[in-house]
């Protein structure tokens, strides 16, 4: 199992919440400490992506968050449970509002692909996925 | 750590001093600040972000939604920040072309296109 398991209400104010965890864990993992705001800006990305997937299909589930712990890497992994048949596909449903939401989505997605180099984002039926992973300095390993 | 908002006005600008944090969560309270000044017929904002700890993409929107409403009435949206940080938000997103980015509110407020 993940090293630690988030779940939170699809709510805006627990973001924030999401984010200092995810610092946390990713600084205990060995993430370089320059690299944390990347690493809160990602999670907050994505979790602020996801929060709004749910507000707007009126999905009760909570949003979930899994931090991984590996050899030499960091994982975080954000899941929804919005279906959406082809992923961003949103646009082509609705009206003005579903393309506000859908071009602010495109923006978080924008930031995470500038911050993180080794980012998944996959959607199905049941949901999506944004997996993001760093690399990370093994205790004891000096930094030249 | 939530948001402060003061403003203030120097001339025929309007600066607006943003603190804390611009989330999903408080992204709102600084669209409804912006709404609320040009509503109120101030079209020449300066958003000094020196205070600012965090800004994600909804506060990159909430600012790109200001620049669109003051442009509706010829006016213009300019950014104070120095904080490398927050600038890279803006760089990694093409937002450095969009908004005057100046180093001070005297700066910013001094500016003319």
């Amino acid at each position: 199992m993940a090293t630690v398991e988030l779940r939170f209400s699809a709510l805006p104010e627990h973001v924030r919440t999401a984010r200092l965890v995810a610092a946390a864990v990713a600084r205990r993992a060995g993430v370089d400490e320059a690299v944390l705001d990347e690493v809160r800006l990602a999670v907050g990305e994505a979790c602020s992506r996801a929060v709004g997937l749910h507000q707007t299909a009126g999905i009760a589930e909570p949003v979930r968050v899994a931090l991984i712990e590996e050899e030499k890497q960091f994982s975080i992994e954000v899941g929804d449970e919005a279906p959406r048949s082809v992923p961003g596909d949103r646009a082509s449903q609705g009206g003005a509002d579903t393309d506000v939401e859908a071009e602010e989505d495109e923006m978080g997605l924008a930031v995470i692909s500038g911050l993180v180099d080794d980012v998944e984002v996959t959607a199905g039926e049941h949901g999506g996925l944004i997996r993001m992973t760093w690399p990370t300095t093994p205790p004891g390993v000096a930094l030249t | 750590m939530d948001l402060s908002l003061s403003t203030r006005t120097v001339g025929d600008r309007t600066v607006v001093e943003v603190g804390g944090e611009i989330d999903v969560y408080t992204a709102p309270k600084l669209r409804e600040q912006l709404v609320e000044l040009v509503n109120d017929g101030n079209f020449h904002l300066v958003v000094d972000m020196e205070g600012v700890d965090f800004l994600d993409s909804t506060g990159l929107g909430v600012l790109v939604g200001g620049l669109k409403r003051v442009r509706a009435h010829e006016g213009s949206l300019r950014l104070v920040c120095n904080q490398e940080r927050i600038l890279k938000i803006f760089r990694i997103t093409g937002l450095t072309k969009v908004f005057p980015i100046h180093t001070s509110v005297e700066e910013a407020v001094a500016a003319t296109d």
